[in-house]
């Protein structure tokens, strides 16, 4: 039925290394070839390179006022350090090779830690490449976020200007965003999907390696808004103040198109895995839940992000060779980027959700021991959250002035959207249905994705009311409703979703111990910071501000208390991370949450190619407590079922 | 969720008893203890009724909280593996429900469209519920397109009576970095930095920016609208008593927006009255250099730092030179 099932075994592994002789350069293990250090290089020689020639071919341009920089020289040193990144680290040997007519020289699977550091094309490597680069965004994200708490202990007490504030929170809110579009597709999508849906590799695996390594140039470009002075307008980036800002918003703006191209290419490389390398046997109806809810994450990717791609280019193309896209006395409109901004934005923000979803239903039934409730209800749902998630783009311009007559049409839509979203705590509930519920903490984190995401999603309807957003649009309540439903669900269900695979991904247990302290800080800090925003909010503090009335200081200060004991938890997160893949390490049994799942039937660590031979899928993955329950897949010959292989292998 | 097992209706009858107790529990107090006190307040019309819809919702959303929070809370306390819970039984029976599905689709569905049709009626009833209506409001209260046809062509002066017997005021809000100042069209467009508004009065807010986008956010009043440059966003009001209020920026324009905020007060009419007329003789001189009274405002395109109202001088930039510097109210 797929290619794959008639592939040879994609992978050349020679049980020799390959030796330094005889094989391009590009292509010797370790540090004699192209690895992250060669990437380093590459990506400063292409911002001296980039920044010397634009200064050289515009000498006479004006420069950016009070920043010593010249926009053109700023854009391509930016455009050097990505070229330069790519080249380094061997993303463009291929097309490279092709562009002049070359054959180029087939990949070699490189055996040991280098591989983590080099462009892979296995997407095991790219998965647990992408676990390290989204907890890099997401500690970095973090420790702003602790400053801007900081900031606001006191309301006339600065520990920052308002130029240095308003900076950190431009910063927070923009790494947090780029994290966000990746933290559950990029390591759980890349390593799982061909794994659950019985596939030896994923489409295309050389962009499959360009998603990862474009997405940490995304970092380096929006982290260099820092030295550049930063932004002042927020992750939102509204368009006049947009034009006034100096030469951090080219880092904001052409950050957001290279992150946007990774989204691209990691959406479409999914989506066609998804749809063309599922195993023979695996019918719609039997692709695991968390592959369907990645399935409408991917093509939410494909078709949004290009909005937003075009959208950063053109306010590139404003600040530098002084068009208008966005001026509104040369013939431009800054309404132009709200609206372009939110038509990828809306759908952006379901890009954050529905991975979420698809995680805890996936861990619902292993937990539980039941099938999962309602699998139909589940799977349309997604889709359908993905497809109304394209109209409703306009409810965050409610007051905007922004067509007003609208107004009743996109509060239908948004509140439909509900519908949908519903229908996951639909099959939640069913399946906890008179379950034996096994509280491990992979489930512990799925349950309070319902507690959290819940309150996100209710106050969603708040805001979605027009007559009662005149009160909460742009304060602390929409700031904690979206804090709700984007930390609250999507990254309470990347830790489940990490609790749960990494004994599949490295092949060690995390501490249970030390994640119960984890998952107990997080789920109960997280809830006393944000609540009482949302009364801060009601009580009219507008978000991005460095000072409030005096009377909300107790509310503000106990959130700000709760969100440095939140911050230690993620410090309790890293220490168990630590502790279990290097301090202790207990090795994994090959199945420890007797998971019914494809990806839990082969062998630990996972073999390069993943199956021995392509399974034939007989049925879904949630027979569970089901008497005579059909076996899931046929395997072809011996199968190695659940049997602990991993003595005899090294885990990686 | 109908199971076989002789024990499912009364875990399921258990749990409808908690929640209908915990819900109206809830509901009432939420409703006689909070709500009376919840923001933005009572001071106008608007807020009045946007108190009202939060409350409702509110008096919605409690039930719908209280019920997942229920049936989580007793499957934790119920059917965990720790505490003994009924073995997890698998098969046809635990994949689907079509009446437990039919049920919950149904209620979410009714729900959602009773909510969507509340709110369009609350909107439009409620003349845009304060919220920026852009340059063209489609639902206008009675009397106020006569009003500020009247503002801007300046035929009217003070309080304006409209035939229907409604007292109108359009009041123009101008933000820039970073401050709101206020001009008043019917006691000859002095501008202040003071928002004085008379009670019992509908207040027609028109509001645009100078430079980057701002949001007026008159919290007590329960006005919001996007200051955008060059776009008139009309909000409206009707102030019922006397008080003071915020007036904080809700969209970030730049470094001090969080320094963005002053206060403005509803006085009675005649107090009103009094003061805009002297207000208007103080800042005489000024109003002159002031140009003319419009909805919208091009600053000068050649002077970015400090010549945002060019002297007469029309600029190769400016839109007035296209449109001419009044645009029509609707």
């Amino acid at each position: 039925m797929t290619i794959s099932a008639e592939r040879p075994t994609a992978v050349a592994s020679s049980a020799t290394p390959p030796t330094a002789s005889g094989i391009p350069w590009t292509q010797r293990p370790g540090w004699m070839s192209q690895h992250l250090g060669t990437a380093i290089v590459g990506g400063f020689l292409g911002y001296i390179l980039g920044h010397w020639f634009g200064n050289y071919i515009s000498s006479s341009y004006p420069w950016i006022a009070n920043s010593g920089q010249n926009p053109i020289a700023v854009t391509l040193a930016l455009l050097g350090m990505v070229l330069g990144w790519l080249v380094g680290i061997g993303a463009l040997n291929y097309p490279l090779a092709k562009i002049v007519g070359k054959e180029p020289p087939a990949e070699v699977e490189v055996e040991g830690w280098s591989k983590y550091f080099r462009y892979s094309t296995n997407h095991k490597v790219v998965g647990l490449q992408y676990v390290v680069g989204v907890i890099l965004f997401m500690f970095t994200g973090g420790l702003l976020a602790m400053a801007i708490r900081t900031e606001l202990l006191n309301p006339t007490t600065h520990v920052f200007g308002p130029g240095t504030y308003i900076e950190i929170v431009s910063e927070h809110g923009t790494i947090m965003m780029m994290m966000a579009t990746s933290i559950i597709v990029g390591p759980l999508g890349n390593y799982l999907v061909p794994l659950m849906i019985g596939s030896r590799q994923m489409a295309f695996p050389r962009i499959e390696a360009f998603s990862f390594w474009i997405f940490m140039a995304g970092y380096m470009v929006i982290f260099s808004a820092l030295p550049y002075g930063g932004f002042n307008t927020g992750w939102t980036g509204y368009a006049p103040l947009q034009t006034q800002n100096g030469p951090g918003m080219i880092s904001y703006l052409f950050g957001f198109a290279v992150i946007g191209l990774g989204m691209m290419a990691a959406g479409f490389n999914i989506a066609v895995s998804i749809i063309n390398y599922r195993a023979p046997g695996m019918t719609w109806s039997r692709v695991p839940i968390f592959v369907w809810s990645i399935l409408a994450t991917a093509s939410l990717l494909t078709l949004a992000t290009p909005v937003l791609f075009s959208a950063g280019l053109f306010g590139i193309l404003d600040k530098t060779v002084q068009t208008a896209f966005y001026v509104d006395e040369h013939g431009g409109s800054s309404y132009l980027w709200q609206n372009l901004f939110w038509f990828f934005g809306h759908p952006e923000v379901y890009i954050m959700a529905l991975p979420g979803f698809g995680i805890v239903a996936e861990i619902l039934p292993v937990f539980t021991r039941k099938p999962l409730f309602a699998y139909k209800v589940a799977a349309s749902g997604m889709i359908g959250v993905a497809l109304l998630s394209f109209f409703v783009w306009q409810h965050h311009l409610f007051q905007s002035g922004i067509n007003p007559d609208m107004r009743p049409l996109f509060m239908l839509t948004t509140e439909l959207i509900s519908i949908p979203t519903g229908f996951i705590f639909l099959v939640g509930m069913g399946t906890l249905y008179r379950a034996k519920i096994r509280f491990e903490i992979p489930m512990l984190f799925a349950m309070a994705l319902f507690f959290n995401f819940l309150i996100g999603g209710v106050t969603g309807v708040f805001l979605s009311d027009v007559p009662v957003n005149v009160t909460v649009h742009g304060g602390f309540f929409v700031l904690s409703h979206f804090h709700y439903t984007i930390m609250g669900g999507l990254l309470f269900a990347f830790m489940a979703g990490l609790y749960y695979w990494l004994p599949k991904m490295t092949g060690m247990m995390m501490n249970k111990k030390i994640g119960l302290v984890h998952f107990w800080m997080m789920f109960v800090f997280f809830n006393l910071t944000f609540f009482p925003m949302f009364i801060i909010g009601l009580l009219g503090q507008p978000r991005r501000v460095f000072t409030y009335a005096s009377n909300l200081q107790g509310l503000n200060d106990f959130s700000s208390i709760s969100a440095f004991l939140l911050g230690i938890s993620f410090i309790v997160f890293a220490w168990n991370l630590v502790y279990s893949m290097w301090i202790s390490p207990q090795k994994a049994p090959a199945n420890p949450w007797e998971s019914l799942g494809l990806e839990w039937q082969t062998a630990t660590p996972v073999p390069a190619h993943n199956f021995d031979r392509i399974p034939v899928i007989m049925t879904d993955p949630y027979h569970y407590s089901e008497v005579n329950a059909p076996a899931l897949a046929d395997f072809g010959g011996p199968a190695p079922v659940a049997s602990d292989t991993s003595s005899t292998s090294n885990p990686a | 969720m109908a199971n076989t097992s002789s024990n499912s209706p009364r875990d399921l009858r258990k749990m409808s008893g908690i929640w209908v107790v915990l819900s109206v529990a809830a509901d009432l107090l939420f409703w006689f203890l909070v709500g009376p006190h919840v923001p933005p307040g009572r001071l106008t019309e608007t807020a009045k009724n946007n108190q009202m819809d939060f409350n409702i919702l509110m008096v919605i959303a409690l039930p719908v909280l209280i019920g997942v929070w229920v049936y989580m809370g007793y499957s934790i306390t119920h059917w965990s593996a720790k505490r003994n819970g009924p073995e997890s039984v698998g098969g046809a029976a635990a994949r689907s429900n079509r009446k437990a599905q039919v049920l919950w689709i149904s209620i979410t569905s009714f729900v959602v469209l009773f909510l969507a049709a509340f709110g369009t009626w609350a909107l439009i009833v409620d003349h845009g519920s304060g919220g920026g209506e852009g340059p063209n409001p489609v639902w206008m209260p009675a009397g106020a397109a006569q009003a500020e046809t009247a503002a801007l062509n300046g035929t009217g002066t003070g309080i304006l009576s409209e035939p229907g017997g409604e007292k109108v005021l359009p009041v123009q809000v101008i933000g820039q970095q970073w401050k709101f100042t206020y001009r008043y069209p019917t006691f000859g467009g002095f501008e202040t930095s003071q928002l004085v508004l008379p009670a019992n009065t509908t207040i027609a807010f028109n509001v645009t920016s100078l430079d980057v986008i701002h949001s007026f956010w008159a919290y007590q009043l329960s006005v919001k609208a996007d200051a955008n440059p060059g776009v008139n966003n009309v909000a409206f009001t009707e102030t019922k008593g006397t008080g003071n209020f915020t007036v904080r920026c809700s969209e970030l324009c730049g470094l001090w927006h969080g320094a963005m905020f002053n206060y403005g007060s509803v006085v009675s009419p005649s107090a009103f009255t009094q003061w805009a007329t002297s207000t208007e003789a103080a800042n005489a001189a000024n109003t002159k250099n002031l140009p003319p009274f419009a909805w919208t405002y091009t600053p000068d395109a050649n002077g970015a730092a400090g010549g945002y109202y060019p002297d007469g001088t029309v600029t190769p930039y400016s839109t007035v030179e296209t449109y001419g510097a009044k645009q029509p109210a609707s």
